[in-house]
């Protein structure tokens, strides 16, 4: 690794090329000689047409008129010789776009399309995603990568439980009981078995319930409505060789939060992680609770509890208490 | 379990028994289409996955249901008002 940056500080010095390309890393070794694939910035899959257009004329003039899309929703140009990376920098910055990153810093956040057009989404994932993006992309963490996810709803599509930091749209449906014809479809339409008729009414397990929403997007006469919507924080995740299901730490949070929770657990993961360990395995050394003590709960963020009051967190595939 | 006090003749009947989604809703949906705003569909329907997203994309296309009825353990008949073209 050393030997290719030494090599590559040498290479770009005969091709005066501005090393600060290079350091974001979004220019990826390929395994033939001098050849890199470009990886694109592009936040929750997001580009638009002039940015396709793009990505296509470089895969033309620089590499071999192919792209590939990344599993993190990124445009992928390859076979790009180290040479052109210098035209290919000029040429994003014609439309004001730029090269993504790897290496040991928060990467470009991934989202799915959200309340904005999919009909099961409770949230803007796209609208945090980009503002994510725009706040946080690249800053180093001095361990290891860093990666962001927003799901708009209990799907989660994006794998929210896999990622360092991901947070999931959730809605708490609230009842009006005087409005309610007793048919049944939140019944039905509750995957979860959360909701009974009791009589006339449905009454909800809030054990049960994961805040899809589903039974309020039924309701014929909008007797069962959204009280709030916001989003469930989970950290600690990475999928990798050895994957990690992240702990749910929080409900209910504003964007606000979202962003604040970021900074401070990416501060909390800078100090306390220790070589190229993953903030899911500073967790598992240090004690869930420390990270608790320290990030959340001067937040005063949310804690998920179950009916008996007691702090629930999902991890692993299994609920446990605490 | 049907909607109080609301007992309404229907303008026109779809059998969607033994039908899958999503096309149970597309036949629903061109159905509706024939139809004149303020007239009324009665759709029979399986329990389970048709009952779960059919209601819901009904709703979701800016109509009405008024009424829901099970008919027997597996099916149901529910009514809707046709309220956008
Ligand atoms: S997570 Fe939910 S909102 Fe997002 S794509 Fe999946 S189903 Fe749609
Ligand atoms: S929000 Fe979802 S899980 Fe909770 S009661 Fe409604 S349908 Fe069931
Ligand atoms: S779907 Fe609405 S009207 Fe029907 S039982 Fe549930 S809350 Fe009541």
């Amino acid at each position: 690794m050393e030997g290719l940056k030494e090599q590559l500080r040498k290479e770009s010095k005969k091709a005066k090329l501005d090393f600060n390309e290079l350091k974001s890393g979004g220019f990826i070794k390929q395994t033939q000689k001098d050849l890199f694939t470009v990886r694109l910035r592009c936040p929750g899959g997001k580009v638009n047409a002039e940015q396709m257009r793009k990505a296509g004329e470089i895969a033309d003039k620089f590499g071999r008129g192919e792209i590939h899309i990344s599993v993190r929703q990124s445009i992928e140009v390859p076979y790009v010789s180290y040479k052109d990376f210098d035209a290919v920098a000029e040429s994003l910055r014609e439309i004001g776009w730029a090269v993504s990153s790897c290496g040991p810093r928060l990467r470009v956040p991934t989202a799915c399309a959200g309340c904005t057009y999919n009909p099961n989404g409770l949230t803007d994932t796209q609208g945090i995603c980009a503002e994510v993006d725009k706040r946080y992309f690249g800053i180093e963490t001095r361990h290891h990568k860093f990666k962001t996810s927003f799901s708009g709803c209990p799907i989660d599509c994006f794998r929210t439980r896999e990622m360092d930091l991901g947070f999931q749209g959730v809605l708490e449906p609230k009842l009006i009981e005087d409005e309610c014809n007793g048919c049944e479809l939140c019944v039905k339409a509750c995957d979860e078995g959360a909701l009974k008729m009791d009589g006339e009414l449905p009454v909800r397990d809030w054990d049960k319930c994961i805040h899809c929403g589903d039974c309020v997007k039924v309701c014929p006469v909008d007797a069962m409505v959204s009280n709030r919507i916001g989003w469930l924080a989970r950290v600690g995740g990475k999928h990798g060789k050895h994957p990690y299901f992240s702990y749910e730490i929080a409900n209910f949070l504003t964007d606000d939060q979202v962003y604040v929770l970021i900074e401070k657990t990416m501060s909390w993961y800078q100090e306390n992680a220790v070589g190229r360990e993953r903030i899911g395995a500073a967790i598992e050394r240090l004690g869930l609770e420390r990270y608790m003590n320290d990030v959340v709960d001067p937040l005063g963020l949310e804690a998920i509890r179950d009916q008996k009051d007691r702090r629930k967190y999902y991890a692993k595939g299994n609920f446990y208490d605490k | 379990m049907t909607n109080k006090g609301e007992t309404v003749s229907p303008d026109d009947k779809l059998d969607l028994s033994g039908v899958l989604c999503p096309i149970n809703f597309v036949k629903t949906k061109l159905k509706l289409e024939e139809m004149e705003v303020g007239q009324v569909l009665e759709v029979i329907l399986d329990d389970g996955e048709p009952m779960k997203n059919v209601p819901r994309s009904v709703k979701a296309e800016g109509h009405k249901i008024i009424g829901v009825e099970k008919l027997t353990d597996e099916t149901y008949k529910i009514l809707i008002r046709k309220e956008t073209d």
